[in-house]
């Protein structure tokens, strides 16, 4: 039968070997792909193509009602959807001029930053498992597993959590949930004694910096330039985290540090994340006690008074007129928005995902757009990784912790 | 002619002894994957499999089993004759290697005294280093034959790889020889009797050989060949069912093999440190022979393993910096020193 393949022409006497590492490839983590021209094993040239799993959501977006949009910000970086949730809902409240209660913001902080540590986690991890050490990703994954009950004692789903609503949380957080949380936190049994086993396996294990330094670096004008940000700026030495330039959801009420790396190499970026994560656990122990302070009838707040878009109670729209009404518009999505424009941003756990939000009055944005950390990164990586070893590029992929859902969106 | 002055006897003890020491190491090589999956699964906090059978004992017979049943896919473009050499190549050069290990001492049965090597050939080193080098063939003609790309870019990493740390693993051998003066195994196991370990007096050597059975076997962190993450499975890629379990397999047992050199070359062998074999009758000794090789085996697999679920694996020119540039002159440096030791102790 291989008689009757023709090959391209001058294909024989071309050096170099054209590589296809995706759509369908185990290192890919979701669907990329990356057209590579290797001279052996180091990549001459490299491509790389998006749109393999472009599933229009700012086209969907724009015929929906606000609270419909939420399920599909979920489906962007699935790996911390509730910070992609919250920053939707930041966004509607934003245009809308709703003034959240504290106790919503801290709780919204503790959900955004077990977001945080989830999806670093997940990252971290698989930059372990992709240079070939499988067991520090299953050690953390059992935190992930906690992080995970701890959504479902909120909102009742896992992944894609659709978490809260406008103006708040659909409901208040049980006992059982901070309870979880406390397991989560406890320095003996919780994370942090896992993170540290986890650092020490990696950190300075020399096979694993031999392998991270001085692969797939960028400096901090280059990814400037690229528009780079979140933890992948970072660790170029660009100290921008939206959480402290612009903070939103009373972040200015916490204590906590940005660490910044020197030559935005795997290494460096993997470093930021961790202590990331170490950042996050101190803002988690700080927002819990705050939360905590908490009492009495204050402590029963855990939505803003938005009528016209948060649902209300079940007995009152049996009992209440404007309870019906106010039901039967939202559920139907017939709440007119106020005209306007608001472009909003949160430090999501790969960099600043912000939503565009154009509203001309009607029940459904004009336009909606998203600003995605993945999409940016992802123009950068055939730029990183040209020159390098093949061993290199799926390294640099997975520690610029690209999300196909979030890429493509 | 021949045939008839050849001891009927002795033909007879010789193809029991193969059928024995083959199928040995086939049930060894068969449970090892067992134990590796126990032991991945107590270093990650797991269960590992704990369903077929008790404890889940006959999981290994569960897998085999389910390979057998496995459709088989050749693919349309490959060479289809090497595409079934090469496992076949790979499983075969993995069992020739334990025909000249010492197993135990004699044991004495039907009135004749057996030996527990299947053939004492005076080059066993060489022998075993031979056959060890012919089994990259069947990785290099599986992955070149499958006429997949990211195969055949496991197959040149494993050629390279297996080339480079011969060579390290050769020089380390030789200082290893100068001391014991043989090439035969039975010779340096008999000459390392009573806990006088070779390992004693090559520290260093041991170390290099120990390395470069790490990168003979294909074992992290020196699996670069079969790198899924990079290469999707390296060399097996396009391999399914059997074949596939072939190629598994012959890197089980050669891991098993390399544990068994190992314990003979450096670690006495069958010897059990503490017990004066002597006052024992020869099949008790031999007995313990046995057992004590064996455990000296199962310390080496558990190393194996232990060190492929701890900690990640080299790049490709990072393993040959390794190979060329560190272990070859450490070797080179460790045969000198020994040179010189015994030119100074003989004078």
């Amino acid at each position: 039968m291989s008689e009757h393949i023709l090959l391209p022409e001058g294909s024989i006497e071309k050096q170099t070997t054209t590589l296809n590492l995706g759509p369908t490839h185990p290192a890919t983590h979701g669907v990329f792909q990356n057209i590579l021209e290797l001279d052996g094993e180091r990549i001459m040239q490299a491509t790389s193509t998006v749109g393999y799993i472009h599933r229009a959501f700012e086209k969907i977006a724009e015929r929906r009602p606000l609270y419909q949009i939420t399920p599909l910000t979920d489906r962007l970086n699935y790996c911390s959807s509730p910070i992609n949730n919250m920053g939707w809902h930041l966004t509607c409240e934003k245009l809308l001029g709703v003034t959240t209660p504290k106790r919503v913001d801290y709780l919204r902080v503790i959900i955004m930053e077990l977001a945080r540590i989830s999806d670093h986690l997940i990252c971290n991890s698989i930059v372990g498992v992709d240079s070939g050490a499988y067991s520090g990703f299953l050690y953390v994954m059992q935190f992930r597993e906690l992080i995970y009950e701890i959504y479902e004692e909120v909102c009742g789903s896992r992944l894609t959590t659709n978490i809260g609503r406008i103006g708040g949380f659909e409901r208040n957080f049980t006992n059982a949930a901070f309870e979880k949380l406390e397991k989560f936190l406890d320095e003996k049994s919780g994370y942090p004694a896992q993170l540290k086993e986890f650092e020490n396996l990696f950190s300075r294990n020399r096979i694993f910096m031999d392998r991270t330094i001085g692969c797939g670096p960028i400096s901090g004008e280059r990814a400037m330039n690229y528009g780079f940000t979140g933890p992948n700026l970072r660790a170029a030495g660009i100290d921008y985290d939206v959480r402290v330039h612009s903070p939103y959801s009373s972040y200015q009420d916490f204590d906590f540090t940005i660490p910044v790396g020197t030559t935005g190499d795997c290494y460096d970026r993997f470093l930021v994340r961790n202590e990331e994560m170490w950042q996050s656990l101190s803002i988690l122990k700080q927002a819990y006690q705050k939360v905590q302070e908490f009492k009495g009838a204050e402590a029963d707040i855990f939505h803003a008074d938005v009528p016209a878009y948060y649902l209300p109670e079940k007995k009152d729209v049996y009992t209440k007129m404007e309870a019906l009404i106010y039901h039967f518009k939202i559920v139907m999505g017939e709440t007119a928005m106020p005209v306007g424009e608001v472009y909003n941003s949160v430090e999501g756990a790969n960099g600043e995902l912000g939503y565009y939000l154009i509203s001309d009055g009607g029940r459904t944005p004009y336009r909606l757009h998203f600003r995605r950390p993945c999409f940016i990164y992802y123009q950068a990586y055939p730029e990183l990784i040209k020159g390098g070893m093949l061993s290199d590029a799926v390294i640099t992929m997975s520690s610029l912790n690209l999300i196909a859902g979030e890429l493509d969106a | 002619m021949m045939l008839l002055s050849i001891d009927l006897g002795l033909v007879i003890e010789k193809l029991v002894l193969i059928v024995v020491v083959i199928s040995a190491s086939l049930v060894i090589a068969m449970y090892t994957t067992f134990a590796e999956r126990k032991v991945a699964a107590i270093l990650q906090d797991r269960r590992g499999p704990n369903r077929a059978g008790p404890f889940g004992l006959l999981q290994p017979l569960a897998d085999g089993l389910k390979l057998f049943f496995k459709e088989e896919i050749i693919p349309n473009l490959s060479s289809k004759f090497l595409f079934i050499l090469g496992p076949a190549l790979a499983m075969m050069t993995a069992m020739m290697t334990s025909a000249v290990i010492p197993w135990g001492d004699k044991i004495e049965l039907f009135g004749r005294s057996i030996s527990l090597q299947i053939a004492d050939i005076n080059i066993g080193v060489l022998y075993v280093f031979g056959v060890v080098s012919l089994g990259v063939y069947g990785i290099m003609i599986g992955s070149w034959a499958s006429n997949n790309k990211f195969s055949l870019l496991g197959g040149l990493r494993a050629a390279s790889q297996i080339i480079s740390y011969e060579l390290a693993m050769g020089i380390s051998m030789i200082a290893l020889l100068m001391v014991t003066g043989t090439l035969s195994l039975k010779e340096m196991v008999l000459q390392q009797q009573a806990g006088n370990w070779n390992v004693i007096y090559q520290p260093l050597g041991f170390l290099i050989f120990l390395i470069c059975a790490f990168a003979e076997c294909n074992r992290t962190p020196f699996d670069l060949p079969e790198a899924e993450n990079e290469l999707i499975g390296g060399y097996h890629t396009e391999y399914s069912s059997m074949k596939l379990g072939f190629f598994l397999f012959a890197e089980y047992i050669n891991m098993f093999i390399s544990s068994v050199i190992m314990a003979t070359l450096f670690f006495g062998g069958y010897d059990m440190p503490f017990v004066n074999e002597t006052l024992l009758s020869p099949n008790m000794a031999a007995l313990i022979g046995i057992v004590a090789l064996m455990g000296k085996v199962i310390c080496f697999i558990f190393l194996f393993m232990w060190v492929r679920w701890t900690i990640p694996r080299f790049r490709y020119d990072q393993l040959m910096h390794l190979g060329w540039r560190i272990l070859i002159p450490l070797a080179l440096f460790n045969m000198l020193l020994t040179g010189g030791v015994i030119l100074y102790f003989h004078k």
